[in-house]
């Protein structure tokens, strides 16, 4: 049974609609990352799911009932939960107060939360800080500080909205690992904002994306990043080959595509069900696509020959942009970049499986 | 040479702790400490009141409450007088010159001082601190109290300007006090009678403690500030 339920939120800051109809559920234990750009709502969503701000339209059910819009039931909901902000805001008091005051407003016995703080500071690793002002911390420490804040209470269900945006990579690393320790060990159920897909990927079972107030897509990492259901998201989650094209002819599941749509074009072999006539785009990712100096016998049902037009150097891997009649953006790792001395010019062979191809049906409005 | 005079008397009622000298300032202190810590126990949770909550003619709320920061203390003197002297609405109290009116006069002086700064101060702590004490489970009035503690080092501020401006007024705690030896005579007034009457010596040594007080109260809010 799910723990948190949304269903048909709409919220709108004056004239603009920041969420549009949003229906989610949320099952207890489950880790929930919510991807999108800046701007998409996500914050938005959260302070809803808070009980922070009251909907246009729409309900939130915790745990199977209906929450009021009003009233005292409020508090006590939100109580249950625990909500860090994306700016981790430390009130101007020690760190053993700041992290005490969510027991202390439970009405939790004095012994008792001395116990929790010291254990939960010590989890967090700022054990040694308990006296410090919190405001003469660092960005990394108060992060931590939010987050001690937060777990002490031992949330049924935790909201993060970017927890590591703004951090440096070590302190990233850190709090993504608390993260996927408190979601094992607490079995708390967890709702996390970010724009970080690859952070969705790592720390999320499920993953919803929201483009301008619509939630477009959920699913698990695998659905999302390899089929996508539209052209936004497939941007989005970093498809970069999204080309179009024309079914024209599909064998037990395996559909030629006809790239461009003119008779003679290009066909590539795709894994769809979709029949022929079909107007749709194929999706290939960049890292699905090998290079090679000869036209290697291998299972892949695609290979071209192709000329590079371009090479970017992105720290460990390369972006290539080459031409094989239409346009591909391969990525592979720098060493084999350098091995197939790629330089715009050169000629290669570019492969890739039947199954590395997403086909997206395209709507011709 | 009236002035050197002056002042090494005054000099020497200071160091010989002049029981008259004492009693005064005593008053002074006791009478200012009163009302300032009145109108605080008033005035801190109407700020959060008025701060908290959204309603209409707000604004005009705290315009007004800024305009009577200049509130002419005689006219507030001339208000109390009318209102407890005998044949006033209040007048059964019988408190009129007695220090029970000065208090009062002081509170509805410094009142708007200490309310105004107050909401200012409150205004200074960000939305998202708020957020962030409601999102930890804090009801409403544990929000309030946060806020405060908060924004306490300009909360105290706001206090310790009322009892500045409570200590050095004269003409609400002439017009209600009365100025009368060894009851409602306070420094500021004993200062005014002192001078007209020609006697400086008493008039600066009360004003040396004064400006004293003025000063300790000046590091002390520097002390804070620079917390």
């Amino acid at each position: 049974m799910s723990l948190i339920e949304i269903a048909g939120i709409t919220h709108r800051y004056g004239e603009r609609a920041v969420l549009q109809n949003i229906n989610l559920s949320v099952g207890r234990g489950d880790v929930f990352a919510l991807i999108g750009p800046t701007g998409a709502g996500k914050t938005t969503l959260l302070r809803i799911m808070n009980l922070l701000e009251i909907p246009g339209a729409g309900e939130i059910y915790f745990g199977g009932k209906c929450i009021p819009r009003s009233g005292k039931q409020r508090l006590e909901i939100r109580r249950r939960m625990s909500f860090i902000h994306q700016k981790p805001q430390v009130f101007n008091l020690s760190v053993y107060d700041n992290v005490a005051c969510g027991l202390r407003w439970r009405g939790e016995k004095k012994n008792r939360i001395a116990g929790k703080v010291d254990q939960i500071l010590e989890m967090v690793g700022l054990e040694g800080y308990k006296d410090r002002n919190a405001r003469t911390l660092s960005g990394g420490e108060a992060q931590r500080v939010a987050l001690a804040r937060s777990l002490v209470l031992e949330p049924e269900v935790l909201l993060l909205d970017e927890p590591t945006a703004n951090l440096d990579p070590v302190s990233t690393a850190k709090i993504e690992q608390l993260i996927s320790y408190i979601a094992r060990k607490r079995n708390t159920t967890m709702i996390m904002a970010t724009h970080d897909m690859s952070q969705g990927q790592q720390l999320a079972d499920r993953i919803g994306v929201l483009l301008d107030g619509i939630l477009v897509q959920t699913g698990n990492a695998t659905d999302i990043f390899r089929s996508p259901q539209n052209e936004e998201v497939a941007h989005f989650v970093g498809m970069e080959n999204i080309i179009e094209g024309i079914i024209v002819a599909n064998n037990e599941g395996i559909a030629t595509v006809n790239i461009g749509g003119n008779p003679d074009g290009i066909g590539i072999q795709a894994v769809s069900d979709y029949p022929a006539g079909k107007e749709v785009y194929a999706c290939i990712r960049p890292e699905d696509i090998t290079l090679a100096l000869s036209s290697t016998q291998s299972s892949a049902r695609n290979s071209f020959q192709a000329k590079v037009t371009r090479v970017t150097f992105l720290g460990p891997l390369s972006r290539v942009e080459i031409n094989c009649g239409f346009r591909l953006v391969a990525s592979v790792t720098k060493i084999s970049a350098e091995d197939l001395n790629l330089q715009v010019g050169r000629e290669i062979y570019a492969t890739f499986k039947a199954t590395g191809v997403h086909i997206m049906e395209r709507k011709t409005s | 040479m009236e002035i050197w005079d002056g002042l090494s008397r005054a000099i020497e009622l200071l160091v010989s702790l002049d029981p008259e000298v004492m009693r005064i300032a005593g008053r002074s202190l006791s009478v200012a400490g009163t009302s300032c810590l009145l109108a605080s126990l008033i005035c801190l949770p109407l700020a959060s009141l008025i701060h908290f909550n959204q309603f209409r003619g707000k604004r005009a709320l705290i315009s007004t409450i800024q305009t009577l920061f200049a509130m002419p203390t005689v006219l507030v003197g001339l208000f109390v007088l009318v209102l407890f002297s005998r044949v006033g609405p209040l007048g059964f109290f019988r408190i009129l010159f007695t220090p029970y009116a000065m208090v009062i006069g002081q509170i509805l002086l410094i009142s708007p001082l200490i309310l105004g700064f107050t909401i200012s101060a409150l205004s200074g702590v960000s939305r998202e601190i708020v957020d962030t004490a409601t999102s930890l489970g804090a009801s409403g009035s544990q929000t309030v109290w946060l806020v405060l503690k908060e924004a306490r080092y300009a909360v105290l501020a706001a206090v310790i300007m009322g009892f500045a401006r409570a200590i050095s007024e004269v003409g609400c705690a002439m017009m209600v006090g009365g100025n009368i030896k060894g009851a409602t005579r306070v420094m500021t007034t004993a200062i005014a009678l002192e001078a007209s009457k020609g006697d400086i010596a008493l008039g600066m040594a009360l004003g040396i403690i004064l400006l004293f007080l003025a000063l300790i109260i000046n590091i002390a809010l520097n002390r804070l500030q620079q917390r």
